[in-house]
């Protein structure tokens, strides 16, 4: 099971996290300071401090590199609205825009994301005052959801389905959003808001 | 996942140096850290090549080049390509998911591992990722394997939707290591499992791929790609066919046809070809040489019905390209 994996390594790591960061300060590695090769390689080697904009807001954070952007996000930057389903890129619960592009944070690595900007499932209303992105909306007002577990993969995939333009039809909705599962079977209702939603847009 | 260093190289130079110090390379991670996670894979230092300038694509009249640090959908979406190279453009489309698609890079691509289930559980038996350990998918689940280009060692087919096309297309694969670049045609890039399934290309240790170009042709305008599988979208196949045909004048001068998800490695059919060259486009041809897809095929207990599968595929496809 992925997830019983992960929570034992996240646990793992936040422990030694917490007992390394005290030690030094920890260089980003370059191409002039190569780790040694092959062997397992020591401790402040195996973590990196990441930068990057998330939201609008710029956030750093010293990371095991194991961590995915996923993980930084929820565990280390207090943003929950992304979710983790399969931790495989099979499913887009971990869908996020990053530059503008939608991509699966739970197959990228935080370190990665260095420099990178990111909008999550929290960041879609910013800017507008208190008011739900248009998309938001319209999931509930066409009832896109059930257990909502999905949902904010959803969000995030059908507003850059809608700035790629492929809602020309709903089948081409349903093929440009196929990198999103829906374990409820909410698909009807999803299609009809990302239609709604590009129609208006 | 296992520890690893990290590090980020901005020069060729400078990747091929940690590429030799046993660096690997990073670039969409959709394959790396999905099967670093599964413990699959256990690099001690990963390095993200993602600043190397090999992002281009140009198309001129001797073909395409595409830098290996493009992305599929940007590959995808280049409106030549779509134009001149359409199977190129079907063939990333039908694969992964739009996510997926903004991450994962040409280079990467072609480089992916095999999806059989087994190779991913680390408590399976596997010739592939631990070589001498037997192999639990021959006599297993092994619905979505081989039936062509196996051997008693591992018969797991090879996932790449866009290799079948590179394939069918005569691809070359640019690569560059600390001796200076080569370049490998892709039918000789990709590796049958014989005795050795864990070597899987012929890319040497620390080589980097710098890009691909794909020849020009009377051919690769009329061209396509069909994919059969298990559910309409984001999913490997079952079966498909990358096709294309320079017809003129009432007759097939010209034909390549490659087929995916039922070989080891991207098939391409020369017997195939042979019987749609010199003939008229229609149904009957189209019927006659499809029948030959399947040819050699090996069916195991459970993906005898990839057999067919494969000559239907083959003859859709040909219809779809060659008209009816
Ligand atoms: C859920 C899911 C569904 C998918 N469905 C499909 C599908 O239907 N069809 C399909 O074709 N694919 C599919 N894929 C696979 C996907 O296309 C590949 O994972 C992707 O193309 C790999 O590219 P990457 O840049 O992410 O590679 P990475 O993960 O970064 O690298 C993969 C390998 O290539 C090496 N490498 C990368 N770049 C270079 C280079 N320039 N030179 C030398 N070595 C290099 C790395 O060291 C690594 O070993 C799917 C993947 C997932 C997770
Ligand atoms: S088919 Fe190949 S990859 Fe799958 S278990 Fe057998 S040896 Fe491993
Ligand atoms: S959690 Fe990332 S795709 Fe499922
Ligand atoms: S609403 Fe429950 S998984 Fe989609």
């Amino acid at each position: 099971m992925p997830e019983t994996f992960d929570e034992a390594t996240t646990l793992k790591r936040r422990t030694f996290v917490a007992a390394s960061t005290a030690v030094a300060g920890l260089p980003l590695l370059t191409s002039d300071r190569l780790p040694a090769s092959a062997s397992t390689p020591t401790p402040a080697d195996q973590l990196s401090t990441v930068r990057l904009t998330v939201n609008g807001e710029q956030r750093t954070a010293q990371v095991d590199n194991r961590t995915s952007l996923l993980d930084l996000l929820r565990e280390h930057l207090d943003l929950p609205g992304t979710k983790k389903g399969c931790d495989q890129g099979a499913c887009g619960a971990c869908t996020v825009l990053v530059d503008d592009r939608r991509v699966n944070s739970c197959l990228i690595l935080a370190v990665m994301a260095q420099d990178a900007n990111v909008t999550t499932i929290e960041g879609l209303a910013r800017g507008r005052g208190e008011q739900l992105h248009p998309l938001q909306q319209a999931f509930i007002d066409h009832d896109g959801l059930q257990c909502g577990y999905c949902t904010p993969g959803q969000v995030m995939s059908g507003v850059a389905c809608i700035a790629e333009g492929h809602t020309g039809s709903r089948a081409e909705i349903r093929e440009w959003m196929s990198g999103n599962l829906c374990r409820c079977g909410a698909y009807t209702n999803i299609v009809s808001a990302i239609e709604q939603t590009a129609k208006e847009a | 996942m296992h520890p690893f260093a990290f590090s980020r190289v901005s020069t060729t130079a400078a990747a091929l140096n940690a590429g030799a110090g046993n660096g690997r390379y990073i670039a969409g991670g959709t394959t790396l850290v999905d099967l670093m996670r599964e413990t699959v894979e256990r690099p001690a230092h990963v390095v993200d090549i993602n600043a190397l300038p090999y992002k281009d694509i140009t198309v001129t009249r001797q073909g395409l080049r595409v830098g290996s640090l493009v992305r599929m959908s940007e590959l995808a979406a280049h409106p030549e390509v779509r134009v001149t190279y359409p199977v190129l453009s079907q063939a990333l489309e039908l694969g992964a998911s739009a996510q997926l698609r903004n991450m994962a890079s040409i280079g990467g691509n072609i480089m992916q591992r095999p999806r059989c289930p087994y190779f991913r559980d680390v408590h399976s038996a596997c010739n592939r990722r631990d070589p001498g350990s037997g192999c639990d998918a021959r006599g297993g689940d092994n619905r979505m394997q081989a039936i062509l280009g196996a051997s008693t060692h591992c018969v797991a087919t090879h996932p790449s939707d866009l290799a079948v096309a590179l394939v069918a297309l005569d691809a070359v694969v640019e690569v560059r290591g600390l001796d200076g670049p080569r370049s490998i045609p892709v039918q000789d890039f990709f590796l049958r499992p014989g005795d050795t399934p864990q070597k899987e290309h012929s890319l040497r240790s620390g080589e980097l791929i710098t890009s691909l170009t794909v020849p020009a042709g009377a051919h690769t305008r009329r061209s396509g790609y069909l994919k059969v599988r298990d559910r309409q979208s984001y999913e490997f196949a079952l079966a498909s066919a990358a096709v294309a045909l320079d017809i003129r004048g009432g007759v097939v001068r010209g034909a390549r046809v490659a087929v995916g998800g039922v070989a080891t490695v991207p098939w391409r059919l020369p017997k195939v070809e042979e019987a749609l060259v010199g003939r008229r486009p229609g149904r009957r041809t189209w019927t006659e040489a499809a029948a030959l897809a399947a040819e050699g095929a090996v069916p195991l207990s459970e993906n005898a019905f990839k057999v067919k599968l494969v000559e239907r595929t083959v003859r859709r496809q040909l219809m779809t390209i060659g008209g009816q």
